[in-house]
């Protein structure tokens, strides 16, 4: 019995991927638990687990192929024997598998012959020019939308994902998507992870309406031909600028700065790098001050819980964990990995799990959940030189810190002037969620454990 | 406490659907009714009429026997008595029904008129209006007079026909619709003022009954808030019947004698005439029941004669709320209904969706029937739509042909841009029967391209519908 691999979707948010790389040929035997082929999502490259035996008959998408909708069919396996040819006829669909959490992914329905028309414009081909293998494209996660909705927004280049359904049942109607069109974002699903975001259950936990800017011919034309060269897209590309834009155009920033003196922090983590014992003739730690930053926010977080919150169009979440993303830049873009409840960690236990996630994300390894989600995020641009900036609010975050790098500066101690390491850090709030004072007694807390850094060991 | 959660003043089809709902969401409600039960739509109004014209189209096809190949011999006449009768008796079934539906869902009915004393109480008094004749008794075991407390106030009072200065209905030689639906004799000639539903539909079944009819109309087309192609398409099927059309005309005055009215008729080219005609139906509109009921003392705000409301049928007076004719046109039955059931799910918090008046279906059951939802094509192109517009004819339908009802039309009007269905005008045998197909289109936002997708049964009238919507994108199959 020949067995269709369909395009696995490796999170709930997932629409489409690119097949990065196949790991089998053709005729290759196939063992349950063998890894065959590679996706690359928004923001991970994901391995898919072969969970059928047998030979791999067919690959009906080559690697290096853009925009795999989910539930595609991307290759065939056939039973020991079998002849391949049997196995492009509509077959026993969804059979890979993936390291995403199960529970999660959305579940594959019985095979349609309709396309899925949910996804953004540049998804899919015309139903009439372009039909697909009669068992593929069984959308898991039909955007529930009427039709005139779905070509207005079609038309429009919204993406329904993004667009909150007033209708029965949150079905997306024509003035959802006319309300989308003229407020941006205004209407569209404020969170972005699959967590933070139960008051968009109907609409897909997506980014927000891109508007439409510029149209691309109208850009090229403003350079000479051959002037520049035309890199297209890839998924992370895509990702920052569409949940960026959505976080500019959704959440009223707000921005609180304060300078924290850093030598009482810098002796502290010379004392303890020092102390960290040997482990495989290597220190088992060495402490950066950005992982005493995550720290420090961890704890204020924990002293102003009011902070600690996500905002939804009818509610407040108010987390009960301190769940701390920091920004990595990595080759093409950036990540946010995320330390899972970092207040009741040790500075050492966060310093070796930032390592790993830093690591693995430059090597585009991270999964879905290992990036989605956190209460609040840290981007560092000290070592950069930059002394002070501000950072664009990643939803379902409230917060963000944009810290800057230490530098000695004149201080005036006592009346006199004195030279101190100081660090300018800027939080950026979700206004609807985080109010200007309450980011000050947020970042105050924050510098208090900055500026006495035994607390923090406590 | 008070007496109830809910006191509904008026028990017509906005009123008294509004009261089942109520009762059915837990609420302890009452309504309050002077005359009749049901209300005007299923006494005076949408039912007994249907019931006369369900006559007088009977009556057409015994004329047309022999275009069936059938013969009627003997005589074949109309019993003028028997068919008011039989629609004196459907309208007490209707009013039945729903005296069998308050005690069904256990809302008192307080019989009497109604005046709102203050927010949240009302008082009652014995009806003072004489009651229109015949009239169905009142349930047993009704409250009376009294002193009332509830949450919230329904006013579903509806509305009564207009009057127009010096041309008053008498009830003799002048008719309002109450009159015109129970002749004691049929007049030989019949003048109707106004084009509407109302005249219009009378104006076909005294057509058909053999009365000599001509209808006055002050718009520039019969059926005015018609597209105009329909209104020019029944125009010359009613012409054709026999009727006499006026338009852009008005009744200056009117001179009464014994047993006729002279009415003096201006064009608007300056042309007089004078008409004589043994009875004159005035049929110019209606006007919300707004007075003796404490809008004043409350301060609730009315509009041009209407209780002024928002989308879920609240006033700007706290707990009082208002639903069908007295708040507001469309004056349709099906309009009150539906207010009925989103001001009573507000109050409840069940979030109900505003009404949309742009998907109120609107029905007129003259001879060819009038059908249409949505804006006409006159109305798009002022709203600024590129239209794609279809049309498809009765005569070009298998099963209008053998209905032996070839006359007709059925016109779809889309956004070019969009697809999006912005209206559909229909003309002929049972449209009033199909025109849902395109409300449910219209509220599914579904576009030319599901309609075209799907499958109308054959052989069927219904099919005109999808070849509408075909050529309105140039690909008709059988026109």
């Amino acid at each position: 019995m020949a067995t269709n691999i369909l395009m696995p979707a490796l999170s709930p948010t997932m629409e489409k991927g690119n097949l990065a790389k196949w790991l089998k040929k053709e005729g290759d035997t196939i063992k349950s638990g063998d890894i065959i082929a590679e996706i690359e999502t928004d923001k991970a490259t994901m391995e898919v687990e072969a969970v059928d035996e047998g030979i791999l008959a067919k690959i009906v998408v080559p690697e290096g192929t853009s925009d795999v909708a989910v539930n595609e069919i991307i290759g065939v396996i056939a039973a020991e024997g079998e002849d391949a040819s049997a196995a492009s006829a509509p077959a026993k669909p969804a059979t890979a598998k993936t390291e995403a959490p199960k529970t999660e992914a959305p579940k594959a329905e019985a095979p349609k012959a309709d396309a899925p028309k949910t996804e953004a414009p540049q998804a899919q081909p015309a139903r009439a020019e372009a039909p697909k293998p009669a068992a593929a494209a069984a959308s898991g996660e039909r955007a529930f939308a009427s039709p005139l909705a779905r070509r207005l927004a079609k038309e429009a280049g919204l993406d329904l994902a993004a667009i909150k359904g007033s209708g029965p049942h949150g079905r997306i109607v024509e003035k959802d998507v006319e309300a989308a069109k003229a407020g941006g974002g205004a209407k569209a699903a404020p969170a972005a992870s699959a967590q933070g975001a139960p008051a968009a259950a109907a609409a897909k936990p997506a980014a927000a309406a891109m508007p439409a800017g510029m149209p691309d011919d109208m850009v090229k034309k403003l350079f000479p031909a051959g002037s520049f060269e035309e890199i297209p897209h890839d998924g992370m590309r895509k990702t920052i600028a569409r949940r960026l834009t959505e976080s500019k155009q959704t959440i009223p920033h707000f921005y609180v700065t304060v300078d924290c003196e850093l030598d009482a922090l810098l002796k502290l983590r010379a004392e303890l790098n020092a102390a960290a014992p040997e482990k495989d003739g290597k220190p088992a730690y060495k402490l950066s001050v950005n992982d005493m930053v995550i720290k420090a926010l961890a704890l204020a977080l924990r002293a102003v819980p009011d902070a600690n919150v996500s905002w939804t169009e009818n509610t407040m979440l108010k987390h009960k964990h301190a769940d701390v993303g920091v920004a990595v830049s990595i080759p093409g873009g950036l990540i946010t990995p995320i330390i899972r409840d970092a207040c009741h960690k040790t500075l050492s236990q966060i310093s070796n799990e930032m390592k790993d996630l830093a690591a693995r994300a430059k090597a585009r390894k991270l999964k879905p959940e290992e990036y989605q989600g956190g209460t609040t995020a840290v981007s560092n641009l000290g070592m950069f030189g930059v002394k002070d900036f501000a950072a664009v609010v990643n939803p379902p975050h409230a917060t963000i810190l944009a810290v800057g790098a230490g530098e000695q500066r004149a201080v005036v101690k006592g009346g006199q002037l004195a030279v101190a390491t100081v660090m300018s850090v800027t939080l950026s709030t979700d206004h609807r969620a985080v109010d200007g004072a309450l980011g000050a007694e947020l970042l105050a807390a924050f510098k208090g454990f900055i500026e006495k850094p035994m607390a923090m060991l406590v | 406490m008070a007496d109830y959660d809910i006191i509904i003043i008026g028990s017509g089809p906005g009123g008294y659907v509004a009261a089942i709902r109520a009762a059915q969401l837990g609420f302890r409600t009452a309504i309050v009714e002077r005359e009749h039960l049901a209300g005007i739509c299923s006494n005076w109004g949408c039912i007994p009429t249907k019931a006369l014209l369900r006559s007088a189209e009977i009556m057409h096809y015994g004329q047309h026997a022999k275009d069936y190949g059938l013969v009627l011999e003997g005589s074949f006449k109309a019993d003028l008595e028997a068919i008011v009768k039989r629609s004196r008796g459907i309208a007490a079934r209707m009013n039945n029904g729903v005296q069998f539906l308050m005690k069904k869902n256990k809302v008192d009915v307080i019989w009497g008129e109604a005046t709102i004393t203050k927010p949240g109480a009302i008082s009652v008094v014995p009806t003072r209006k004489p009651p229109v004749q015949p009239q169905v008794p009142p349930p047993k075991n009704v409250k009376g007079e009294g002193s009332y407390t509830a949450d919230h106030i329904i006013v579903a009072t509806g509305a009564r026909p207009r009057a127009l200065p010096g041309l008053e209905p008498d009830g003799k030689l002048i008719w309002t619709y109450f009159e015109a639906m129970v002749p004691k004799t049929m007049p030989k000639s019949l003048l109707v003022m106004g084009s509407g539903a109302i005249g219009i539909e009378f104006a076909s079944f005294y057509r058909t009954m053999g009365v000599e009819v001509t209808v006055v109309e002050v718009m520039q087309q019969v059926v005015p808030i018609e597209d105009a192609e329909i209104g020019a398409f029944a125009r010359k099927a009613f012409e054709k019947q026999g009727i006499r059309i006026l338009t852009g005309s008005k009744v200056t005055k009117v001179e009464k004698s014994a047993d006729a009215v002279t009415a003096h008729i201006e064009d608007d080219k300056g042309g007089k005439q004078t008409i004589t005609a043994e009875r004159m139906i005035s049929a110019v509109g209606v006007v919300a029941n707004i007075e003796n009921i404490g809008l004043e003392a409350v301060g609730v705000k009315t509009d041009r004669g209407f209780i002024a409301i928002d989308g879920l049928c609240r006033t700007n007076v706290k707990g009082i709320y208002a639903i069908g004719d007295v708040a507001g046109p469309p004056l349709l039955a099906h309009k009150a209904e539906h207010e009925g059931v989103i001001c009573v799910e507000a109050i409840k918090g069940l979030h109900p969706h505003p009404m949309d008046k742009l998907m109120i279906p609107g029905c007129t059951y003259c001879h060819p029937q009038i059908a249409s939802v949505g804006l006409t094509e006159a109305k798009a192109k002022e709203a600024g739509y590129d239209l794609k517009v279809g049309r498809f004819p009765f005569v070009a339908n298998g099963k209008a042909v053998a209905l032996g009802e070839d006359s007709g039309m059925v016109k779809t009007i889309f956004d070019a841009k969009t697809g999006k269905l912005l209206g559909a005008h229909m003309v002929g045998a049972e449209v009033t029967e199909l025109i849902q197909g395109f409300v449910v289109a219209m509220n599914l936002e579904t576009t030319e391209e599901e309609l075209m997708h799907t499958i109308f049964p054959h052989p069927t009238l219904s099919e005109m519908l999808k070849e509408s919507v075909l050529d309105a994108y140039g690909k008709a199959l059988n026109a």
